[in-house]
């Protein structure tokens, strides 16, 4: 599980990095070199994205991310046998992300077995509620698979203990308001809400939204365990290519041992 | 007062909350957690608070013409051997039953303290009332609209602009009223704080069908009372256009204990359900269950859950989704869904027009073209009602368009030189 695995890599690091791929953008074989990269790059974990049509808590990088390898034809065997392709491949664990129509019109059980058949380590999925989530989570605890769930600084104390309540493997701390993809300004406030979200879980912590830059990871040491970084990465391959994805990644993997 | 039903519908099984039967519920990023909690719990005191619904009814007889009147349609019974009735919905403020909704969802954002509302629009009805509401109660207003809409509704977005509202052009997706949704819900991801989303249908997170339904119950309620003092008798049947819902689920309600009145929701039949191009989701087989937008329902969507285009002539018809109340109402067997096509429409349209001097909605049509459809099968004596939801002003060019007036063409052209 994935608790044991972040606890051990954090024996030696003191902050590790996630990061993030929309499967099917810009292409397969792009997201194969960028993962290529992650792993050169010293990345812990990384997020496969299933697009889906009606992406609400995606901003417009991911929003047309999704749009694209929709319209590319992108289907779920594809996307499933990526995944076991990179599984074999890379070391890095990875995880599903998406949106609960995918799961739902799966079958909750099927969803698990495949993701568990690809070799995934758990998901991911933004609009389903700890709640709603239950039935879910049962089906993943017998695979063994993790589900992560998300806090956000809206969050109440009473809620953020609900949230816990079912997850595993590490916690998705959302890092402010809005979707994903715009700035985030890190000040004291994140602080004392890691430390409300800590106060209810010994699971591992994430922070996501908003992470861009190796000043913001450099801010983030000491607080959080893992560093989120999507859209930013996105954004560095759109821009320059796998060159400057390659050396934006390292530049974030610097940022975490200085 | 018959309302049984209707408040049966507040009344969740533990655990359960938001949930009619198998849909509905509130699948919703994390972050409006909180939001739409503080929601729900000031929807709920109002429902609660006698007050609150007369303020209500006290602030649309005012500014809205309400009560709507109900329109005995002489001519149209006589050609069509059945007496029909129409809810005048159409002459509501800013021309739809729209308005009973957002006035409404108004009053809730004065108890919320919040200054601003967002809307999504699709025909830009809802878009228009949001923002005149927002005039009326002093809120800054953004509305979303889908980039294909914005070009079939110029009109709309002009009254938009002039009420004071920002209008925000979506480019993602199909870019039309889903899109909107979508762009809807994420600036209330990030401006909760201060800003109400005043979701327009019955559709979305709960509490937005419960609410949204109760606010439109107010059609209902009228007209089953107008019924009974005016005509004397329930109708047999009643026929309701169902794009997300709104109107159907308010006149619907009026009438759910009398089980004695077939109720009756029209979709979109678009170019005919073997097409696929339509927005058809009960009465067609494109559609299956999902969850998006935050709800479970009947989406047209595909084998992988990823949302189908779809089409209508009537922008407003135009949604992938299905009230999750209306769902359940099909389920159950209460409500029968039916499909009109465009044609079968602008039929309807000339009909009620030339002979009871009606200008309607092309939305609002669909429910008149299958009344007019059905009529054979009932006796003379039976009185049937159709919800007219809106008047069909706005719909100028997609009209003038379908019946190829050259007349009207030919101003265009002239117009467009002269710029």
């Amino acid at each position: 599980m994935l608790n044991e695995y972040l606890k051990q890599k954090l024996d030696g690091e003191s902050l590790l990095l996630m990061t993030h791929c929309v499967v099917g953008y810009p292409s397969l074989d792009a997201n194969w070199r960028m993962l290529a990269c992650m792993q050169k790059a010293g990345v812990s974990l990384v997020e496969l994205q299933l697009p889906f049509s009606e992406p609400i808590a995606d901003g417009p990088v991911f929003v047309k991310a999704n749009q694209a390898a929709l319209k590319q034809g992108l289907r779920w065997h594809e996307y499933f046998d990526f995944m076991a392709k990179a599984a074999r491949e890379f070391d890095i664990p990875l995880l599903f992300m998406g949106y609960y129509n995918s799961v739902f019109c799966m079958g909750q059980d099927n969803f698990c077995e495949r993701l568990k058949t690809a070799g995934a380590h758990g998901y991911i999925i933004a609009d389903l509620p700890p709640e709603e989530a239950t039935e879910l989570d049962n089906h993943a605890q017998s695979q063994g698979l993790d589900s992560i769930h998300l806090m956000t600084p809206t969050s109440t104390d009473a809620r953020l203990k609900d949230i816990a309540r079912n997850a595993s493997g590490f916690i998705y701390c959302v890092a402010r308001k809005g979707v994903t993809g715009s700035k985030t300004e890190l000040d004291a406030g994140i602080s004392r809400y890691i430390e409300r979200c800590r106060a209810v879980t010994q699971l591992p912590v994430a922070l996501g939204f908003g992470i861009k830059t190796p000043e913001d990871i450099s801010i983030l040491k000491g607080h959080v365990d893992i560093a989120i970084i999507g859209t930013a990465c996105l954004e560095a391959w759109e821009h320059g290519g796998e060159g400057k994805y390659m050396q934006f990644l390292q530049s974030l993997h610097q940022a975490t041992l200085a | 007062m018959s309302q049984h039903q209707l408040q049966q519908l507040f009344e969740f099984e533990a655990g359960r909350e938001g949930f009619f039967g198998e849909f509905g519920g509130a699948y919703i990023p994390e972050i409006l957690h909180e939001t739409i909690a503080e929601l729900t719990t000031v929807f709920n005191a109002a429902h609660k608070d006698p007050a609150f619904w007369q303020s209500y009814i006290d602030l649309m007889s005012t500014y809205s013409c309400r009560p709507t009147p109900i329109s005995y349609c002489d001519n149209l019974s006589a050609l069509y051997g059945v007496q029909i009735y129409l809810k005048r919905e159409d002459l509501n403020q800013t021309g739809a039953h729209k308005i009973n909704n957002v006035m409404g969802q108004g009053l809730l954002v004065k108890r919320m303290g919040k200054k601003r509302v967002i809307a999504e629009t699709g025909a830009g009805q809802h878009g228009v009332a949001t923002a005149t509401m927002a005039a009326k109660m002093g809120f800054d207003c953004t509305i979303y609209m889908g980039a294909e809409d914005v070009e079939r509704q110029r009109p709309n977005v002009f009254w938009m602009e002039q009420l004071g509202a920002e209008v925000v052009v979506v480019e993602d997706g199909a870019r039309t009223l889903k899109d909107a949704i979508n762009s809807a819900m994420r600036d209330w991801a990030g401006s909760m704080s201060d800003t109400h989303y005043v979701l327009g249908t019955v559709c979305g997170p709960h509490p937005f069908p419960l609410m949204v339904t109760w606010f439109q119950s107010i059609i209902g309620q009228e007209a089953r009372e107008q019924m009974l003092t005016q005509v004397g008798a329930l109708p047999k049947r009643i026929y309701a256009c169902v794009g997300g819902g709104s109107n159907a689920s308010g006149i619907f309600c009026g009438f759910l204990d009398d089980e004695g009145v077939e109720l009756v929701a029209v979709e979109a039949g678009g170019l005919g359900l073997d097409s696929h191009q339509h927005a058809a989701r009960i009465a067609s087989d494109d559609a299956e269950i999902g969850v998006a937008q935050g709800y479970k329902t009947y989406f047209i969507q595909d084998k992988e859950g990823q949302m189908q285009d779809t089409h209508s002539i009537s922008a407003g018809l135009d949604y992938i989704g299905v009230g999750p109340i209306l769902a359940r109402l099909h389920q159950q067997g209460r409500v029968r869904f039916e499909a009109a096509t465009d044609n079968e429409v602008i039929d309807a349209f000339r009909v009620l027009v030339k002979n009871e001097g009606i200008i309607a909605a092309l939305e609002s049509t669909h429910a008149v073209a299958q009344a007019l459809k059905e009529a054979p099968q009932l006796n003379q004596t039976d009185k049937i009602l159709i919800n007219l939801s809106g008047r069909g002003d706005k719909d100028i060019f997609t009209i003038a368009d379908a019946l190829q007036d050259k007349k009207w063409n030919e101003f265009l052209k002239n117009k467009a030189k002269n710029l």
